[in-house]
């Protein structure tokens, strides 16, 4: 799989997710339905069609896009999509580019600290835990003020395990991530 | 390749259901864990929790590595079939739908089952079924549950919220328009409700954003819990934790929110304690008329 900055993106995409971008005729009912359109700088069909130009701006405009942050993956697109393509899928790949490029837009690196932060708490524990995940959000994202006032009620209310569950198996859950991570590289 | 290395699997009892809580039971959502617990042994059937299971990888997990979003659900369903276990409850909707969703692209795809395989360093020969809180609730009605209902709420109003994940994807509800699921109906009836039409019913609430864009969860949220108001609803049902959490902490003081379980413990006769009805961030023990111990 050659997925280096010169690879056709519409051939990275086709690898990484299975979907033949130029499929899409772009009659937008994956931008109609989605719920995070209005959060985006490209709506979900302006990827689909950016995807498809093998235009080397289109490709830097889409992974330095805020949009494949904001995507929710709720698959509304995907279930409605008259080609039956899968734009969730399709941001899916391109959000994994973007990071392995560098070219995370920095409106979306909160969203990025989030996910970061949850996979690093599986990653050391081999299950996520509330109080290291946002510990490491706050870290990485620098919005430290975030929820302060939740944190108590969480507390009361037996919503917030202070020590995190540490499975058995952790060393095979770090070999894991080592393998994925490899084959992210590869 | 090394062998794998786990721990000698304890063998279950021919009924037992395995039981894969999701991270979130042991925090945020420790009312659907209290709740679906509390249920089972109201209808006599025995959860046997996967032993050392490892989180799904929910949203970040395919969201930043496609690798991982099918490695670590795969370890733990192969964990569920060396322990002997045929039958998976994944109450929370996330979990539920990285394993069964990994579950049917195993099944469609060879390669990918030998790539996971390799990477996880576990055998899966796919003999596992995994069932979601709609799935599960529905089949101990149907095997008796039904019958011992002694506590029915009637005159409540709910409207059934199954948000993206226990409507959309591959193999989520078997059989049912994803556009107009109905596996929630039945069960909010047999506890003595009615169910409203409304419009939000598989409409995304902003799911994993809670705080990394909260402002998008706070609009999407907002949107459901007024239709649900201009519907009539007394009450949402869910089935997913983060519904709950973005429909119940972050709009605290809407609307009621319970999860299904709930709602069948509550018609059970069950208190709204042990079912974790007072862990809410917005009141729900007001749906008991006249109170409840
Ligand atoms: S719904 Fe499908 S065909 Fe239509 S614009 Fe979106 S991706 Fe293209
Ligand atoms: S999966 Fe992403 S792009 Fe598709 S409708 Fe949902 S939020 Fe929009």
């Amino acid at each position: 799989m050659s997925q280096g900055p010169d690879a056709d993106l519409a051939d990275a995409v086709r690898d990484a997710a299975g979907v033949r971008v130029e499929r899409c005729y772009q009659c937008g009912k994956c931008t109609a339905g989605c719920p995070m359109a209005r959060h985006m700088d490209l709506a979900p069909n302006q990827i689909m069609r950016l995807a498809q130009t093998g235009d080397p701006g289109d490709r830097e405009a889409l992974l330095r896009s805020l949009a494949i942050w904001c995507c929710a993956g709720c698959l509304t697109c995907t279930q409605r999509c008259p080609r039956e393509l899968d734009p969730a899928a399709v941001i899916d790949a391109l959000r994994e580019l973007s990071r392995r490029e560098g070219k995370v837009s920095p409106r979306g690196r909160r969203i990025l600290a989030f996910h970061e932060a949850f996979l690093a708490s599986v990653e050391h524990t081999g299950r996520m835990s509330e109080v290291p995940l946002v510990g490491l959000y706050k870290l990485w994202s620098g919005d430290i003020f975030q929820d302060l006032a939740v944190a108590p009620a969480m507390l009361a209310r037996g919503k917030l395990p202070l020590i995190p569950h540490v499975i058995k198996g952790r060393t095979e859950i770090r070999r894991i991530f080592e393998a994925c991570r490899a084959k992210e590289k590869a | 390749m090394t062998p794998p290395r786990c721990p000698p699997p304890p063998r279950g009892g021919a009924g037992d259901i395995g039981y894969y809580p999701g991270c979130s039971l042991a925090g945020g959502a420790v009312e659907l864990d209290l709740s679906i617990r509390a249920l089972a042994r109201v209808a006599g059937a025995e959860l046997r929790e996967i032993d050392d299971w490892n989180c799904c990888g929910a949203t970040a997990a395919h969201s930043l590595n496609h690798d991982l979003a099918v490695a670590l659900p795969f370890r733990a369903l192969a964990l569920a079939e060396a322990q002997g276990l045929g039958t998976v409850l994944a109450p929370c909707a996330a979990c539920f739908s990285r394993l069964k969703g990994t579950l049917v692209r195993l099944g469609r795809d060879p390669g990918l089952a030998e790539r996971a395989a390799r990477l996880a360093g576990l055998p899966f020969q796919g003999k596992v079924r995994v069932v979601s809180i709609n799935g599960f609730i529905n089949g101990l009605l149907a095997d008796g549950l039904a019958g011992t209902l002694t506590r029915p709420l009637p005159g409540l109003k709910a409207v059934p919220y199954y948000g993206c994940l226990l409507s959309r994807g591959e193999g989520i509800n078997e059989g049912e328009d994803p556009e107009s699921p109905s596996a929630m109906e039945g069960a909010i009836k047999a506890a003595g409700c009615s169910v409203l039409p409304w419009n939000f019913a598989t409409e995304c609430c902003g799911g994993g954003f809670s705080m990394s864009k909260t402002e998008a969860v706070m609009d999407l949220g907002g949107a459901v819990l007024s239709d649900a108001k201009a519907a009539g609803a007394d009450l949402v049902v869910v089935g997913c934790p983060m519904c709950h959490s973005n429909l119940d902490m972050r709009r605290r003081g809407a609307m009621p929110v319970l999860y299904l379980s709930e709602l069948l413990g509550l018609a059970a006769g069950l208190s709204p304690a042990a079912l974790g009805l007072d862990r809410h961030f917005t009141d729900a023990r007001t749906v008991c008329a006249g109170g409840r111990p």
